[in-house]
């Protein structure tokens, strides 16, 4: 029989240190996305309410067990039970997780994504859809110099190549 | 040039994929007219001014968006959820 081994999405790229920079992989434990069906985005939340104890994050943010993956999709880092209220999708292997933190964080994702991170704008609990270079990514704030990435798992090594190439530049100047 | 996405707030034009006029959002009933189908189908003007598109938010929310703009100005008027637009 195959022996399988168990390997991360980002399994001999991370953790990295650039100048202040740091990236470390983040492996969630349980990746479900969650689409609830028409009408029913309020019976999902009161039904996650009682299951995690969190309810659907607004658009745009994130809390302690949930974000908002884009429109009518939220991810959810628990094992859920929903019935016939939401399309749900088991994605725990699916998305190469990077936290990319310290001081200058922000200056480094500023060389690569078309939106506008700063704390003024972008703050903790926050999360967007957007672009990392040319990849479709998920951002979210998790402190005052902390973010955390999310890309498809088949692109774990160009994100790292990105972060660490647009780190150099910044630890450069 | 920017998109006013309904979810996500105003966006680079290069998160966009645009689809075409938002006339495919008018099918015309089974029975309708052959000229009904042929202007759905393959008819389209092509203005000097204000026009109506469709464009999916790819690189983003993943919406589709129903955009209003102006193709001499290049002005971006209105970006509405296409599940929102009475059709």
């Amino acid at each position: 029989m195959a022996e399988l081994i168990a390997i991360s999405p980002c399994n001999g790229l991370l953790p990295l240190t650039v100048g202040a920079v740091t990236l470390t992989e983040v492996m969630p434990e349980r990746v479900m996305s969650v689409a609830p069906f028409d009408g029913r985005e309020k019976a999902v939340s009161t039904a996650l309410k009682e299951q995690c104890g969190v309810s659907l994050p607004a658009r745009n943010r994130r809390n302690k067990a949930a974000q908002w993956f884009g429109h009518g999709v939220w991810l959810v880092y628990a094992d859920v039970d929903l019935g016939v209220m939401a399309a749900v999708t088991d994605q725990t292997d699916a998305w190469a997780v990077v936290a990319v933190a310290g001081d200058g964080a922000v200056d480094v994702l500023a060389r690569l994504v078309p939106i506008d991170l700063r704390l003024v704008h972008f703050k903790s609990g926050h999360t967007a859809r957007t672009m990392l270079g040319h990849m479709s990514v998920a951002i979210s704030r998790t402190g005052d110099d902390t973010f955390e990435i999310m890309a498809m798992r088949s692109m774990a090594g160009t994100l790292v190549h990105e972060l660490e190439t647009a780190a150099r530049g910044v630890a450069a100047r | 040039m920017r998109i006013n996405c309904p979810n996500c707030g105003e966006r680079d034009r290069r998160e966009f994929y645009y689809q075409g006029d938002a006339l495919a959002l008018h099918r015309p009933a089974a029975g309708a007219d052959p000229l009904a189908w042929d202007d759905y189908l393959h008819n389209r003007d092509n203005p000097a001014g204000d026009t109506t598109d469709l464009w999916f938010h790819e690189a983003g929310c993943g919406a589709w968006l129903v955009v209003e703009r102006n193709t001499v100005t290049h002005a971006v008027h209105n970006a509405t959820l296409v599940e929102k637009v009475r059709r």
